[in-house]
Formats: C-alpha cells, structure tokens, sequence
C-alpha cells in the first residue's frame, strides 16, 4: 500500500508539471490578442476598446516573456499559490473550491442515481434475457445518441413544467440538484447499464458460478457469495472513469441548469483567456485523475485480492 | 426515562430554534424572482455593475429618462459653468449608504476618481480636477467642455460607493451603496440577492427582496417563465413569444433597444473604398428578412445607427428596401463584372471580402449567414468567421478587419453624442465604429457638439452628422434590436428602462 501511494505521489507532481505547463503552451499559442480577450470578459463586449486592452496589458504584465510569465506560475506552484483569476481577480482557489465542490456534489449524485438505476436493470436483463433486454438495448441506445441537452429539457418539461415538482434552474437547495442529477444519470446510465449487463453476463455463464448453482446454492446465495465481487470489480473500474469524466464535461448539464460547476467555468475561462484559472482547473482535474485511479485501485484490491500486492 | 425525555425535550427545543429564523429571510413568496442571461464576473463597478445598478444597489449622480433626457439622482441639481469646462453637482439631503454612513461630497469624489483610473465611460472625458467644494457640492473641471458628461455620470461605471467598499488597488471589494436594494448575497457569476433597504432617500421598495439568477440558456429562460419559477424573464427567445403570451398567467413586454445590428467596414479596403460600394453592399441587404426571419421582428429592420426615439440623431428620409438592380448597377459602374461563376471581378480580382463576428449573441451568426447569401446574389464573395467579440476592435487596431458583424449598444451612454465620438471621431474611427473613414467635417462637427448649448443648433448638427452616416455607409445598420420580456401577472408596476440602466424593482409590488 504504501509503495503504491508513494508511486501515485510521484505521478501526482509529474502530471501537475505536465499538465500545467501544457496547458500554458496551448493557451500562448492561440491567436489573438489576450489583452483584449481579458478585457472582454472583464468589462463586457460594449466597453472593451484599445484603452481598456492597454490598461489589461499593463496590469496583469501581459508584454513579459513567455518564459518570464512560465517561471512565474512554476514557483507560485511550487509555493502551492495558483495566482487571481486575471478576468475577476478573485484568488483562483476559491474559484476553483466553488466551482469544484458543484461539480463533485452534481457528480456524485449524478453517479449515484445513474447506479440506482443501471444495477438492477443490467442485472435483469443479463438474468432474464429476451424481450427486457431487447428493450433496454433500445433505449440505451436511444439516450446515448440523443444529446444530453435534449434529456435535460425533456426532464425539465415533465417534471417542472407538467408536473411543478422540481425547479428548472438554480442551485443552493436539494431540489435543484434532483433534475440536474436525473439527466446526467439517464446519460451515464445508458452506458453503465450495458457494462453491468455484460459483465453479469460473463459471470452468469461462467464455470465456477455454474458450479456454485450445482452444488446446491440458490440463484439468490449463488450471486452473492461467487457473482458480486466478479461484476463489482470492472463495474467499479468504469466507474471511476465516468466520475471523472463527468466531473469535467457537464458543460451543457451546467449551462441548462445554470449549475455553477467546473465545466461551464472552464468553459468561459477558455473564452476569455482567464490563464491562471484554466491552469488550476487543468491541475484540479489532473490531481482529481489520480487520486480517482488510486482509489479505484484499492477498491478494486479489495474487491479481488488475487492480483497480487498493490503496487 | 427522565433522562430521555430530559433530552428529547432539549433536542425538540434547540431543532426549533434552529429553525426559527432570527431574521427575515428569503422564500419563495417574499422573492421577485428574474431571470436573464448575463453573468456577473466580479463585484467592481467597472467591471459588472451594470447589474449592480439594474438591481438598484448601487446609484449614479445623475439619471436618466426613458428619452434619455437627464433626471436627478444623488445630485439633486447640476450647473454648468465657465462655458461648459465645470460641472457643479449639489448632493441631495438625507442620503445614507447602506451601511448607515452618509453620502458626503468626499465620498463621491472618492468613487469618481477611482471610476477615472478603470476602463469605462469616464474614460475619454478630459477631466481635469473632480473636488469637493463645501458639505454638498462637487466640482468636476474639464480641461475642454464635454456635453454629454452627464449621460456618463448616470453610467453604471460612474456609481457611487461608500469609501469602505474599496480595497487598497481601488477594487470595489464589498457593495455598500445608496439605492433602494443592498445585497443580500453576491454568488458570482450566477446569483445575485438583494434585499429592501428602509432607509431609502426615495420610495422605498414594496417587495422584500429580489433574486437575480443567470440563466444562459434562452430555452431555459423560456422554461422559468412557463413554470412561472421566474417572475421577470429578460432576453426572451423570440420564437417562444408566441406560445408564452398566450399563457394566462404571463404578460410580454416589447421594448426597443438603442442597440443596433450593424456592419463595420473598413473604408480603407480597396473593394470597400469608395462611397458607391458601400451602398451597393447596404442596397443588397434584405434588411426586413433578416429582422422577420431572426429577429421575428419585421418593424426592427432599419438602416440607421440610432433608433427614431433619439430624435436628433434620427433622419426621416431613409430607405431600408433591397434593391439588387441599383447595387449591381452601382458596382457595375466601378468597373466590376460578373465572371462566368457569378462572382464580381475587377482586374482579375475578385470581389472578395472577409466578415468576422461573435457568437455570445446568437442571432449573429444568423445574421451573418444570411448576409453571406445576400451579397453571394450580388456577386461578392463574403467569407464569415465566427470569433471572441474582442477580435473586432484588435483588428481594428491593426488593420486587419474587413467588415464585422456587431450587435452595438449605443445606449451605454445615454447621450449618442459619447457613443459617436468614440466611434467615429478618432483618427481612424472607433474600436466598435468605423474604420478609416475620411470624413473630417463630421469629426469636427462632432467635437462642436461638445460645447454645444443651443438646442436647435444641437439638432441641426446632429441631423446633418447622421445624413453622412446614412450617405456614406462606414456602418451598414441592418436591424435595431427589440428586448421581449415575460412578467407574471402576479406582479403590479413593471416597466422596462431602453436604457437597461435600472430594473425599477422599488416600483413593483404584489397583487393582492
């Protein structure tokens, strides 16, 4: 355990270098004149002109060198300072803590829900087969290949609109959680309820569960004590892929709901060319990345010891 | 046992209390609710404070009327002196800020010296010196007279803060202000809520507080109003008016707005260069299309810069119909000749010109497209690139526009005259206004109208300014814009500012 982690520490600081410094370069080489798109941000559309650009330029010492502006951010990081947000100057961190926590909240329960409602129907259709699993192919593919926008409003229509049960935007009260959250699991759920149907699949027409059932287990004794931890173990690992996928691309979800998260933040951090702020979402979302695997790591582990050590 | 109920007694009592709010707080039947579609970057004035003022937290100086006439605010009255180089404001009596200090001469000229030094309207006003001269007045010294100073006075960049919300770099950090609202909770970029100050100088506010929540999408937006989730929508996709005015518990406002959709061209491009092209390219336009079609507003179509209710600024002759026979005609006449594809062509060169606009307001690309195919029947090749808006003035800077499609607000300042200058009277035009148009009587005409104080006089010059404007095409107007509001009927007194300067919220009240 401790090798792993001291192991997964190392790639911690390697990705933070390489990600910030990555996104530094992508973000220096796109055209245009940052100057103005700062100013954009900063003051709106209809103040922005050359003065307001001038005054961005010589306040955030946008004429230093690349590699002047570079080491700046390597040793403000080093001192774990990720800078002001050059749009409204507020610290990074708590922008990033704000935007961050929204999105782990809306993540979370959106994962959760997605669960609730994948496990029992992929479960079903692998144990049953025939019409339910003809059917639930369909609409899988069917809310996979609609975009998520579309769930999202169709969500809003029959639970706010015909039904007033839920707010259509907003956030600060659990209500405003519950229709974000429903979209985004009906989008994952989609998907994850193939995987556990697949994997329950394998499981169900293995030998050993085979044998399980031969020796006189009931379905029910038979799944829990051979089945469970066989599905767990790849169901957990793409889990943990989709929670960090979803952390950081719900952009459409946020906007819809008007949710304050990462991605529609980062989104407009991109337009306006806030550096500081894309680099410590990059960074957030690039620790977020291991620290994800590591725990899927140990999940998986102790689900299924037989790989050997952790390392 | 006794223990038991001991405890259970004790948890009952301090649940209750925590639950019982000491203070009034928001509800969903205490809160205006508004929705719109503008976020709210930081707290600075210079930088956000157009919804400070629309929330009516923070106050300007001066106001401004619905016809852009000037009106008292925090100044009860204002002269002008020495030949329009001083600007005497007197300060009304009994103004508190809301953190219950009063609002002193110093404290103005505190927040107008700070407003001086960040982009905004004030920049570009020669102000000299902005002093306090006894307990309620301010002197602001020009060093040449600029008469539209009080337009940029009511401004949301010229607010006026109470000295404490300012950090050591002049950065508001707290919003302690005078209007009729203070903040009850500022969550950046989104959520905005203020709650009715008592102390008021004016009429104080019927509803207790007013929630402001951005709501990016139109469709969204729509969606609040339908539920009736949001009691004011703004910004109203114009495809849903239809179906929300038929709704009963919903009344749509329409409003004009001094914002106007607009071509930029640079009158320096060799195919652009002459006054004939330009009117060639504005005759192609379909301008009554574009508006039914995008706008679906057919009346929104215009081909001037300035909306009919800025009455100096607005000529009565003009004409907005597309007429491809006179534009070819005009073209033809410049030595351009259709090739055996359809493309106009001069010296083996063909009429080829680049567009670049910006997709924060949706309806430009639209536009733009729609352009594209306009000009394609006229034989000009338009190549459209959607970019950040900020692309237009730095290729103004350094040449390297050809036309921009923009969506301009010329009611930023409630005067046009500070609008214009900005955009037509530098050397080479403006960042969102022409470029490298030689006009120089309208440039001097429009310094004049500086120190201009004669009202038939101001009219004339302007009149004849925006006949050069519409002659000579360095802005092709297209359509003007028209702001579609959904208010619930459950709320009395709504109106709507063209100047979106403030949101009126202190007149609305309840229906019982």
């Amino acid at each position: 355990m401790r090798a792993l982690l001291l192991k997964r520490l190392l790639q911690l600081v390697a990705v933070s270098w390489g990600v910030g410094t990555l996104t530094f370069i992508l973000m220096r080489s796109l055209p245009g004149d940052m100057a103005y798109r700062i100013a954009a941000s900063r003051y709106g559309m209809d103040a922005v002109d050359n003065r307001a650009a001038d005054l961005v330029r010589e306040e955030l010492g946008l004429n230093q060198s690349a590699w002047t502006a570079y080491w700046q951010w390597f040793t403000d990081l080093i001192s774990w300072n990720l800078g002001t947000s050059m749009v409204s100057g507020e610290p990074v961190v708590s922008q990033l803590w704000h935007m961050l926590g929204h999105s782990v909240v809306l993540a979370v329960a959106g994962i959760v829900l997605s669960m609730i409602i994948a496990l029992p129907l992929g479960l079903a259709s692998a144990f049953k087969g025939g019409w339910l699993e003809r059917a639930l192919l369909a609409i899988s593919t069917t809310l996979r290949a609609v975009p998520v926008f579309v769930i999202g409003l169709l969500a809003v229509i029959m639970f706010a609109l015909e039904w007033n049960l839920f707010p259509v935007a907003g956030f600060g009260t659990p209500a405003h959680l519950v229709l974000p959250a429903l979209t985004l699991a009906l989008s994952l759920a989609a998907i994850s309820n193939r995987v556990v149907h697949t994997e329950a699949r394998r499981v169900f027409g293995s030998a050993f569960f085979e044998f399980a059932r031969m020796k006189g287990l009931s379905p029910r004794q038979a799944f829990m004590r051979h089945g469970a931890r066989n599905i767990a173990v790849p169901v957990v690992a793409f889990l943990g892929i989709q929670l960090i996928t979803v952390v950081e691309g719900v952009v459409m979800i946020e906007s819809l709901f008007s949710w304050p998260g990462i991605g529609h933040g980062l989104a407009h951090a991109i337009f306006a060319r806030d550096i500081p702020l894309i680099q410590g979402a990059a960074l957030m979302m690039g620790i977020l990345f291991v620290v994800m695997n590591t725990l899927v790591d140990i999940a998986c582990y102790y689900l299924d010891p037989r790989g050997g050590q952790l390392a | 046992m006794r223990f038991l109920r001991s405890t259970s007694f004790g948890l009952v009592a301090l649940f209750s209390c925590i639950n019982t709010p000491l203070h009034a707080q928001p509800t969903e039947q205490n809160t205006v609710k508004i929705s719109g579609a503008f976020e709210f970057s930081s707290i600075d004035p210079s930088r956000s404070g157009f919804i400070f003022t629309r929330m009516q937290v923070l106050e300007t100086l001066l106001n401004v009327d619905e016809k852009g006439n000037l009106q008292p605010g925090l100044a009860k009255s204002w002269e002008i002196l020495d030949d329009g180089k001083r600007w005497r404001l007197t300060l009304r009596d009994g103004v508190v800020f809301h953190n219950d200090t009063p609002v002193t001469p110093a404290a103005v000229v505190n927040s107008l010296t700070i407003a001086l030094n960040k982009p905004g309207a004030l920049q570009g006003v020669p102000v000299e010196d902005i002093v306090a001269v006894d307990d309620h007045t301010v002197d602001i010294t020009l060093a040449s007279p600029y008469q539209p100073l009080g337009a940029v006075l009511a401004n949301y960049a010229s607010s006026i803060l109470a000295p404490e919300s300012y950090g050591a770099d002049g950065v508001a950090t707290q919003l302690i202000g005078t209007g009729p609202f203070s903040t009850y909770e500022v969550n950046t970029p989104h959520r905005l809520v203020v709650e009715k100050f008592p102390q008021y100088w004016g009429q104080t506010a019927a509803v207790e507080y007013v929630r402001y929540l951005t709501g990016h999408r139109a469709e969204a937006r729509v969606l609040q109003a339908r539920s009736g989730q949001a009691d004011i929508v703004f910004g109203l996709d114009p495809a849903a008016v239809p179906t929300l005015k038929r709704l009963p518990t919903l009344t749509v406002i329409r409003s004009d707005l001094p914002r106007t959709l607009v071509v930029k061209v640079n009158a320096s491009h060799p195919d652009m260069d002459t006054v004939e092209a330009r009117q060639a390219l504005s005759l192609a336009l379909n301008r009554r299309g574009i508006a039914a079609a995008v706008l679906r507003a057919p009346d929104a179509a215009t081909a001037q810069i300035l909306p009919a209710y800025m009455g100096d600024w607005h000529i009565a002759d003009t004409n907005i119909e597309q007429d491809l026979e006179q534009a070819k005609a005009l073209l033809h006449a410049q030595g351009w000749q259709e090739n055996s594809d359809g493309w106009l062509e001069k010296d083996g060169k063909r009429f080829e010109i680049d567009m670049i606009t910006y997709a924060d307001r949706p309806e430009l690309t639209s536009v733009a497209t729609a352009i594209q195919d306009q000009w394609r029947q006229l034989g000009v090749k338009l190549n459209v690139s959607i970019t950040n808006s900020s692309a237009i003035p730095a290729g103004h800077a350094d040449n390297s526009l050809e036309t921009a499609l923009m969506a301009r607000n010329y009611g930023t300042i409630a005067d046009p005259l500070g609008i214009l200058l900005k955009d037509l009277a530098g050397e080479k035009g403006g960042d969102w206004g022409a470029m490298n148009w030689d006009n120089q009587s309208v440039k001097t005409s429009l310094t004049d109208l500086l120190s201009e104080s004669d009202a038939d006089a101001y009219r004339q010059k302007a009149q004849t300014i925006a006949q050069a404007i519409y002659d000579e095409r360095p802005l092709i107007p297209v359509a003007s814009y028209v702001q579609q509001t959904a208010v619930t009927k459950k709320l009395d007194g709504f109106r709507f500012d063209p100047y979106e300067r403030s949101y009126f919220l202190n007149e609305l009240s309840w229906v019982k």
